[in-house]
């Protein structure tokens, strides 16, 4: 990316003044290796967010940013519905709270490197992963309604987990406000079959070990010591999902205000106190609670599998993050709090120490941040830092991002080579699909190093804890 | 009728393009199909009706693509043969199809990335200098 157009505020902080239609200036948080090697569609999306109505602040992206449809994947912005304030369908993306959740397991390394290739196939065996794959739970439609209103909050009363869970999810696992009624009969029938499914693409379920922990305090505080085993589960709200942004896209681009320019159609949006914008609104939550709740059924089929290894484990939450939102949030902005809707763009909440909505024990660290890796590359634990709100309403970056298209990665590997060459570093690739695995090879992603690094450096996150893959369960 | 996928940076682009506008949306279904295997793999067993109208044709072209995942998702199959109709006329643009393929058989057709959704990312339809018809899109994965 041409890096004329930015003003640099800080090694790690680009800003880009407000021109032409942007009613407030862009800023990339990165290293200069990271937003020069950015796509100029990152920089180009970056101000036409800038240039929505309502927008307040800056219009951001996360050191991971790269080029998305709409608003930049890793982009951040919030809106004020007082100040004619709009939600974007294409703002928070088809998957809606596509997210991560990481498990303790309380073994440690030995333990599992002992009975790794069994517990990889029974990992395998009860998660429903890839293409076709179906789940075994069936909901009536009030079931579905219910699900859809409670998210882990119904999973817990149905037996999927234990109370003690919901403290360790953003909004203790239900988001209020979800409109059931505003989500079509084609997303419901969608979700019938997917309930309890990992999904494909780069969805997964990860035996990994505590590599090395960078800040002991707040690992001591979340529970993690070098050596540790934790399991993580990427995904996010299934079919349901998917469809309600299908919808409420094309109603947003037929709809499109008059008085609002679209520079690109996927930035569709409606204002947040039009009905359009409510009824959205209504689903979005609803696709929230249904990966909330997917989630909370891939744990309890993550439990029964470690149980039929280690029958004495059990694997209580560590924390589960959401990327794909739009969250309604008090922030301080200048001298006053404000109401905002915040749209988090595969971007990671991330409130500092001291905030009043994390669990009592985690609100001197800070929120957990988890960054998910790729298959042969290590994730990371992340602590919101102190003063994120201040930078971009307490968010920081979710992974490592592409750095290849799926395309270039097919030329290039064999998924069947991937597996062995993991297998002989010790990570086990459990996967229907030869080819997902090579779309997904680690080599296709920049480098998730480079990435927390400046997230930390710009003072979105602290660094926690390294994570290395020891298996692999890919959809 | 030829498609083709394209490279996006996070996603993948489907483009299809022929003598007629039916023609680069059949090119384009194909295109579909292979961002999550071969098509050359799916056997067109059976058959499936589809119709859709919108105000355009690139919102036609959105439709008929969102439908196709629809039926992929909820039917648990893959498509490969796509016999398709279309009807312009001012301000409604009406698509009928037959779309053929089979249930996933994951050994066989050893699917990748499902499809979420088909964005409006580099969406364009239309006739080129060249007098074929162009139809194309980024659809999420």
């Amino acid at each position: 990316m041409e890096l004329a157009k930015f003003r640099q505020r800080g090694p790690f902080e680009w800003v880009m003044p407000a021109t032409g239609r942007m009613r407030v200036p862009g800023v990339i948080y990165a290293s200069r290796d990271l937003i020069e090697a950015m796509d100029e569609k990152v920089a180009e999306q970056v101000a036409n967010v800038a240039s929505l109505p309502g927008i307040v602040g800056a219009s951001y992206a996360m050191p991971d940013a790269h080029w998305g449809y709409g608003f930049p994947i890793g982009g951040v912005a919030a809106f004020d519905a007082d100040e004619g304030g709009v939600v974007s369908a294409g703002g928070v993306g088809f998957d809606i709270s596509c997210g991560v959740r990481t498990l303790h397991t309380g073994l440690k390394l030995a333990d599992v490197e002992a009975a790794k290739a069994r517990l990889a196939d029974v990992l395998y065996a009860r998660i429903p992963a890839g293409i076709g794959s179906t789940g075994a739970l069936r909901l009536s439609a009030a079931g579905l309604d219910a699900m859809l209103h409670g998210g882990a909050r119904w999973a817990v009363k149905e037996g999927y987990g234990s109370e003690a869970d919901l403290a360790r999810i953003e909004e203790s696992g239900c988001v209020a406000g979800a409109d059931p009624s505003a989500v079509s009969d084609m997303a419901k029938k969608r979700q019938r079959d997917e309930m309890g499914t990992l999904g494909s693409g780069n969805h997964y379920l990860e035996v990994q070990v505590v590599e090395a922990v960078f800040d002991t305090a707040i690992a001591q505080a979340y529970g993690l010591a070098v050596g540790d085993v934790v399991v993580s589960i990427h995904c996010g709200s299934r079919g349901l999902g998917h469809q309600i942004g299908t919808d409420y896209l094309r109603e947003m681009v037929i709809a499109a205000p008059a008085g609002i320019a679209l520079p690109d159609r996927e930035l569709a949006c409606a204002p947040l106190k039009s009905k359009l914008g409510q009824r959205y609104l209504g689903a979005m939550r609803a696709g929230i609670n249904c990966a909330l709740a997917n989630r909370q059924i891939l744990t309890h089929l993550a439990r029964a599998a470690f149980a039929d290894v280690f029958p004495r484990v059990r694997l209580p939450l560590l924390y589960d993050v959401s990327h794909n939102t739009c969250k309604e949030e008090m922030h301080r902005v200048g001298e006053e709090r404000r109401r905002l809707f915040v749209h988090r763009k595969g971007a990671t909440r991330a409130f500092g120490p001291g905030h009043a909505e994390l669990p009592r024990e985690f609100r001197e660290a800070g929120q957990p941040v988890l960054i998910g890796g790729s298959m042969g590359t290590a994730s990371w634990i992340l602590a919101g830092a102190a003063g994120t709100e201040e930078r971009a309403f307490g968010s920081a970056c979710h992974g490592a991002g592409r750095a290849m298209s799926r395309h270039e990665a097919l030329r290039r590997w064999h998924g069947r080579n991937v597996v062995d060459e993991l297998a002989a570093r010790g990570i086990l690739i459990r996967s229907p699909s030869f080819r997902g695995v090579a779309e997904e090879a680690p080599l296709a992603y920049k480098d998730v190093g480079a990435v927390v690094e400046a997230a930390e450096q710009a003072g979105l996150a602290v660094k926690v804890a390294r994570l290395k893959p020891l298996v692999c369960v890919k959809g | 009728m030829a498609w083709e996928t394209f490279a996006h940076e996070a996603d993948i682009g489907v483009r299809g393009t022929g003598a007629t506008l039916a023609e680069a949306f059949a090119g384009a279904a194909t295109a579909l199909t292979a961002a999550i295997c071969d098509p050359a793999a799916v056997a067109p067993r059976e058959a499936v009706a589809i119709a859709s109208t919108a105000p355009d044709v690139e919102l036609l072209l959105v439709d008929w693509l969102n439908a196709l995942v629809f039926e992929m998702a909820t039917r648990r199959m893959l498509f490969s043969r796509f016999d398709v109709l279309i009807d312009v006329a001012g301000d409604d643009s009406r698509l009928l199809a037959t779309v053929w393929g089979e249930p996933v058989d994951v050994g066989r057709h050893q699917p990748a990335a499902e499809v979420k959704g088909v964005s409006y990312c580099e969406l364009k339809v239309g006739l080129q200098a060249d007098g074929q018809w162009l139809a194309q899109c980024v659809v999420d994965v």
